[in-house]
């Protein structure tokens, strides 16, 4: 494979300082991907067209397919595994992608709300429009978007403290308290085993 | 992981001109969002590169001191379109650049790299050309600069030497002082689109908004470089703001666009699109300027 | 009651947070590359192949060619086998190609120990080729002397069927009759799930194991065994989360090259992980299909004789084949039923790139053309388009013989009643009138079915397990797939339902792996709700019995005055709850005299199907300067049953509509006519629709219950792609008074159009 040359490059990764010696020819998905096995970043496209790498650097979103890994020395690097809390809780983003049903196969979803919670960070209001150029960047063949739209929006409202608008209001056949998954599974109705209290 | 013999990290322009004077092979590399594309397509795969991505002092948009816009040629398209001076005297170019890709690749994407691959559909280009942009040149032997126009030698090639890095883009005051512009950019869909044929468009109009004062078009993906329609400006210069006008105008763009035909669009419908889109461009430009039409 | 009720997803969580696991994210670092040495020409054979400079490339470990590989046919398609030899899917397919069919065919791979390398080698692969002629186009391809592809089919033609019914040529010489003649085409398009292609593929113990990005699991395993000559159960395939199949993935693709690579590397894992331009010139395309319809009708619109041709473009291999054509010519000759019928469909080979299923699979196709030639009947008779369709569609009671179906409800009438609600319809019909200028609006209507599942076509199975854990709580196993349409959450509230257990009770046990999962065929037909219904059904029925009778032991109640509910034990009597489900698990499973594990396995035959209904309205804004078409609304009513998850059946909607609007205005796969070559193998190029090119997606629901299915539920996951381009054809012929007969209509077509009618 010949002479390989290697760069240590150091970088804040989820919060947290990182420093590894990377490949110069790795791009920044490869690097997170295989160097710190934070395979929440997609690869469907490599060429930028696509957005399932997209993470967020030094506060704007970049596709880290085309972005090469020894440009992220002394960057600050969000990946989607940064935005849960410490105990797994969900940011309010990812709950409303799943209230919302905005989730379908997920190849999408990782680069779609590290966009979502990058627009929500700004602190404004957008308006459909807005957000429908905002959230461009990355492609998705199962939802059409719809629920997309419908959770990001949702969630642009709560953060801001206003009240929802018409079209938010959920469907009356929804039923916004999980009781199925494994969240639930593991923070409420997880019976432990016991011994029987019924015997012959 | 990318097909690259060599990457050669410059610190400053300086060190990106040694770099380049030390390793006749090597290409540059600013945002990579051609360039990266390009190896793994294997058109440039096995290179050596000089990367000048961290440079930040060729970041920014200023103003000098006689009032000329100076955007650096690493200043991101998304930069670009939410800078204070762009948005106050030449929304015309934030509105053409926010038109790029998508969002992720106007982040990473630069003016200098749209320049700098001297492609007919850069969506930078057209508006740069009808905005009379010049283009600033540092090499081994200092600065210069020419007029945007000059810099285009051909499809793919522009007036930059092996060990030159394009530093900066200027707008002159006089080019954008009372000029007031659109550009629209035609696609297959809406996002994530390579321009079928964009049209920029800037006029300044007689202070009683009753008469062209000045018009000046440019194109892109309308003959192999982006260009300025020229017989249709000078037709268009001193006449009343009117339909006819902007009839007579987008009539004589046909007399200075050249496109051609391929898989992407046929020649007759890029001919049809450059007049279409040079009289809503100029209506809306003579709109935005206070003209009433 | 837990059928109807919107839960979220039970993969939800992990998607949300980026846990899931999907093929690329299991496969070990360490795995070889592998790097497919793709044709040059369209057409031809390899005379040579030189890999000399490339085995010079470090890292290269082996690179095989096409007179390396057994030259055994196998086929592709994700069908059930059949034991009838004559209903086999076609074996055309060899692990590499001497003889190149088109652009892009696999002549020789390269194992490496890293992408680069295994890349750098392959393009110093030097190929040297006879070159053939070849032919692109269905009917060309037909003609004599045309090239031909295939020994087994001399005209190209892979298959030919007829329908013939009533006599035509009698019935048209019914005086008054008016003839209405129209052609309607459709292109090559792609699937583009996010999730590119790919599976490794490693040996274990003498056996070898392929984990792949697949809707069809088992299906694969066999298709493995027969290209390798290997016995069935010497393969074990694992299919984990996909990102996104549609069709694409119920072929097998590369999992058998994959695995006959690792058996000539020793065994060492290899990977071998499609590009996203593999996937548009390798992988599979939906078929380009001409449709030539001919009705001879009373001046009131009554149809007395019908004729259809159609020409479906197969590629360069049979994969699925005439699968679709067929299902197509099937669905349009019921849509409004006709004495006298006369329809041909031939599928036929080209040097383009394979067709093989993708959602709606035919039916798209076959309901642009008879949604848009209903529209030009309407017209040339002078007839409202919804009261015509409202009076000639599929009536309630209108009977299939061959797949015994029934139109059980009036649910046409019901689609459309909703749909015209939704969206006003009849206003904007009379504002949309007389339009000049520039920019025009108009609004559209198209109904379509769809047969859910492949009964009687192919035999219909569905295997499901049940394995109770100590804690009371239950594994189910099926071999229907979750591809991301949601169906291990529909499996989980069937199961539950049916059971009587809480839903966090209920395990579904999402990927499936052929040494551990019971046999399943997988996802396709959008059979999921409706065949592993059956089979979930089926089991739990059974295994909730099996439970009573367990618990009499214990509770000495009989197990018919015994019930489960929220996974308890109940007395029926008074509703006292006896024990839970993890006592009785515990008591019957470490019982010292005789210990029962708590489990079942059930195989259920499904020996129906059922018809799924829909139409769809749109709305556009035609600029005819600009030859552009913006979609202002769009709405879709379907008739699936009862739903079982609302939310869910909503967001498939989308996406189906999604894809309609995609292939009504955009997307198509351009072949280069000089050389064949692939134009369009990008996601730039390929123009899929963005965030920014959907108005809002409306989607609307009638829920007749099916009576044939488990539970109520029937096919959603196609449907809602199938009305959406005639209704926006439609719509922009009210705009603008063009009629589009082909797809998509993207502005270089309707340039063409509005020239050819003096607009522009």
């Amino acid at each position: 494979m010949g002479q390989r040359q290697y760069k240590l490059v150091t970088c804040t990764i989820n919060g947290k300082e990182r420093s590894a010696m990377v490949d110069v020819r790795a791009s920044l998905t490869d690097m997170l991907r295989n160097e710190y096995e934070l395979t929440s970043v997609k690869k469907g496209c490599e060429v930028g067209e696509c957005g399932a790498c997209n993470v967020i650097i030094n506060g704007e979103c970049f596709n880290s397919c085309i972005y090469l890994a020894v440009w992220a020395e002394g960057k600050d690097i969000r990946t989607l595994e940064g935005l849960e809390g410490p105990n797994g809780e969900l940011s309010d983003i990812q709950q409303a992608f799943i209230d919302e049903t905005a989730i379908q196969c997920g190849f999408c979803s990782p680069g779609f709300i590290m966009t979502a919670e990058e627009i929500l960070e700004r602190n404004k209001i957008y308006t459909d429009d807005e957000l429908r150029k905002l959230l461009s960047g990355h492609l998705c063949r199962c939802t059409g978007y719809e629920n997309i739209l419908r959770a990001v929006k949702k969630t642009m409202y709560k953060r801001q403290g206003l009240e929802m608008p018409e079209d938010l209001q959920p469907n009356e056949d929804f039923h916004s308290t999980p009781d199925v998954g494994p969240y639930n599974r593991l923070t409420g109705e997880t019976a432990c085993i016991k011994e029987p209290r019924y015997s012959r | 992981m990318y097909d690259i013999k060599a990457l050669y990290e410059a610190e400053s322009v300086e060190d990106a001109i040694r770099l380049l004077t030390e390793h006749p092979e090597a290409q540059i590399i600013a945002g990579g969002s051609d360039v990266l594309v390009q190896i793994r397509g294997g058109r440039r795969a096995g290179k050596e590169l000089v990367s000048i991505y961290m440079i930040d002092d060729m970041r920014g948009v200023s103003m000098l001191e006689d009032g000329t816009i100076r955007i650096g040629s690493l200043t991101s398209f998304y930069h670009i379109a939410e800078d204070p001076i762009v948005q106050k005297y030449i929304p015309v170019l934030g509105e053409a650049v926010s038109t790029v890709g998508s969002p992720q690749v106007r982040c990473i994407g630069t003016i200098g790299g749209n320049t700098c691959n001297g492609v007919t559909s850069a969506d930078s280009s057209s508006t740069l050309h009808a905005l009379d942009a010049i283009v600033e040149v540092t090499g081994p032997n200092g600065v210069r600069t020419l007029p945007i126009k000059e810099f285009y030698l051909g499809p793919g090639k522009v007036d930059l030497a092996h060990n030159e890095v394009q530093t900066a883009i200027m707008i002159p005051k006089a080019a954008y002082e009372g000029y007031y512009g659109n550009y629209i950019k035609y696609g297959m869909r809406n996002a994530m689109e390579i321009a079928t044929t964009g049209c920029s468009v800037n006029v300044k109009l007689s202070d009683d908004k009753k008469t062209i004062l000045d018009i000046r078009i440019g194109y892109g993906v309308a003959g192999p470089v982006p260009l300025r329609a020229v017989t249709a400006e000078a037709a268009g210069k001193g006449q009343p703001v009117s339909m006819d006008t902007v009839k007579l105008v987008s009539e004589k763009v046909l007399e200075d666009v050249k496109p051609r035909d391929s898989w992407r669009a046929s020649k007759e419908f890029r001919l049809h699109l450059c007049k279409t889109m040079a009289e809503r461009a100029t209506i809306e430009a003579i709109k935005r300027a206070g003209g009433d039409i | 009651m837990l059928i109807g009720k919107s839960v979220p997803r039970v993969d939800a969580y992990d998607k949300a947070t980026g846990r899931t696991k999907y093929t690329d994210d299991l496969c070990s670092r360490k795995a070889y590359i592998a790097k497919i040495v793709h044709s040059t020409i369209t057409h031809g054979f390899v005379k040579s192949i030189d890999t000399s400079e490339a085995e010079k490339v470090p890292g290269v470990v082996k690179i095989l060619t096409c007179f390396d590989a057994p030259e055994v046919d196998f086929p592709t398609a994700g069908h059930p086998y059949s034991n009838d030899p004559s209903h086999q899917d076609i074996a055309d397919r060899h692990l590499l190609n001497r003889h190149v069919r088109y652009y892009g065919d696999e002549v020789a791979v390269v194992v490496a120990e890293d992408e680069v390398s295994a890349v750098q080698a392959m393009r110093k692969v030097k190929v040297e080729y006879e070159e053939l002629p070849f032919v692109l186009d269905a009917q060309k391809a037909m003609e004599e002397g045309a090239p031909v592809l295939h020994d087994r089919a001399p005209n190209n033609c892979i298959a030919h069927t007829d329908i013939r019914k009533g006599n035509v040529e009698e019935a048209i010489k019914e005086p008054g009759l008016i003839c209405v003649d129209g052609w309607y085409e459709t292109p090559k398009v792609q699937h583009c799930h996010i999730e590119n292609f790919l599976c490794y593929a490693y040996m274990e113990n003498g056996r070898i194991v392929v984990v792949a990005s697949t809707q069809i699991p088992h299906i694969v395993r066999r298709i493995i065994g027969q290209a390798l000559s290997m016995d069935w159960g010497k393969i074990r395939v694992i299919k984990p989360y996909i990102g996104g199949g549609f069709g694409d993935k119920q072929d097998a693709l590369y999992e058998p090259l994959c695995a006959w690579l690792t058996t000539q590397v020793g065994g060492h894992c290899v990977k071998l992980e499609c590009t996203r331009e593999e996937t548009f010139t390798n992988c599979r395309v939906r078929h380009g299909i001409r449709t030539h319809i001919k009705s001879y009708l009373r001046p009131d619109g009554t149809p007395v004789a019908r004729k259809f041709e159609c020409w479906s473009n197969q590629g360069a291999y049979g994969s699925h084949g005439h699968g679709i054509a067929a299902k197509g010519m099937g669905v349009i000759t019921q849509l409004y039923p006709c004495d006298n019928v006369e329809a041909d469909a031939y599928t036929v080979y080209t040097n383009t790139g394979v067709a093989g299923a993708m959602r709606g699979y035919g039916i798209p196709q076959a309901m642009f053309a008879q949604e848009c030639h209903c529209e030009d009947i309407c017209r040339k008779l002078g007839l409202d388009p919804l009261e015509y369709r409202r009076k000639f569609s599929m009536p309630v009671g209108f009977y299939e013989p061959f797949s015994k179906n029934e139109q059980y409800f009036d649910t046409y009438n019901q689609c459309l009643d909703r749909a015209i609600e939704v969206t006003d319809y009849k206003n904007k019909v009379e504002a949309y009138k007389n339009q000049t200028g520039d920019i025009r609006r108009g609004i559209g209507i198209a109904l379509s079915w769809y047969n859910t599942a492949t009964y009687p076509i192919s035999p219909e199975t569905s295997s499901c397990r049940m394995v109770m854990n100590q804690d009371g709580s239950v594994q189910v196993q099926v071999g229907e797939t979750e591809i991301g349409q949601g169906a291990d959450t529909a499996y989980t509230q069937m199961a539950a339902e049916t059971l009587g257990f809480p839903l966090h009770m209920v395990n579904v046990v999402s990927n499936q792996d052929t040494d551990v999962c019971p046999f399943g065929t997988g996802a396709y037909a959008s059979r999921q709700t409706y065949t592993a219904g059956m089979g979930i059904r089926t089991a739990a029925e059974a295994f909730k019995k099996k439970i009573l009778e367990r618990a009499f032991k214990f509770t000495k109640i009989q197990p018919y005055l015994m019930d489960i509910e929220d996974g308890k034990i109940v007395r029926v009597t008074d509703g006292r709850v006896l024990m839970t489900m993890q006592e009785l698990s515990l008591l019957s499973l470490y019982d010292k005299d005789d210990s029962e594990h708590l489990h079942i396995e059930t195989t259920t035959s499904i020996r129906s199907n059922a018809y799924s209904f829909g139409c769809c309205i749109a709305e556009v804004e035609v600029d005819l300067k600009m030859c552009k078409c913006k979609l202002v609304n769009i709405t879709n009513v379907h008739d699936v049953g009862t739903l079982i998850n609302p939310a869910l059946a909503r967001a498939q909607v989308h996406g189906g509509m999604s894809m309609g609007i995609g292939f009504a205005l955009s997307e198509v796969l351009l072949y280069d006519e000089k050389t064949g070559r692939l134009l369009n193998d990008n996601l730039l190029d390929y123009k899929l629709s963005t965030f920014m090119d959907h108005p809002h997606l409306e989607a609307q629901f009638i829920e007749n219950a099916e009576p044939t299915s488990a539970y109520g539920t029937k096919g959603l996951g196609e449907p809602p792609v199938n009305p959406v381009a005639p209704a926006i054809r439609n719509a922009i012929l009210n705009a603008t008074d063009v009629a589009c007969n082909e797809l998509p209509m993207r502005p270089h077509l309707l340039f063409k159009r509005f020239k050819e009618e003096n607009l522009i």
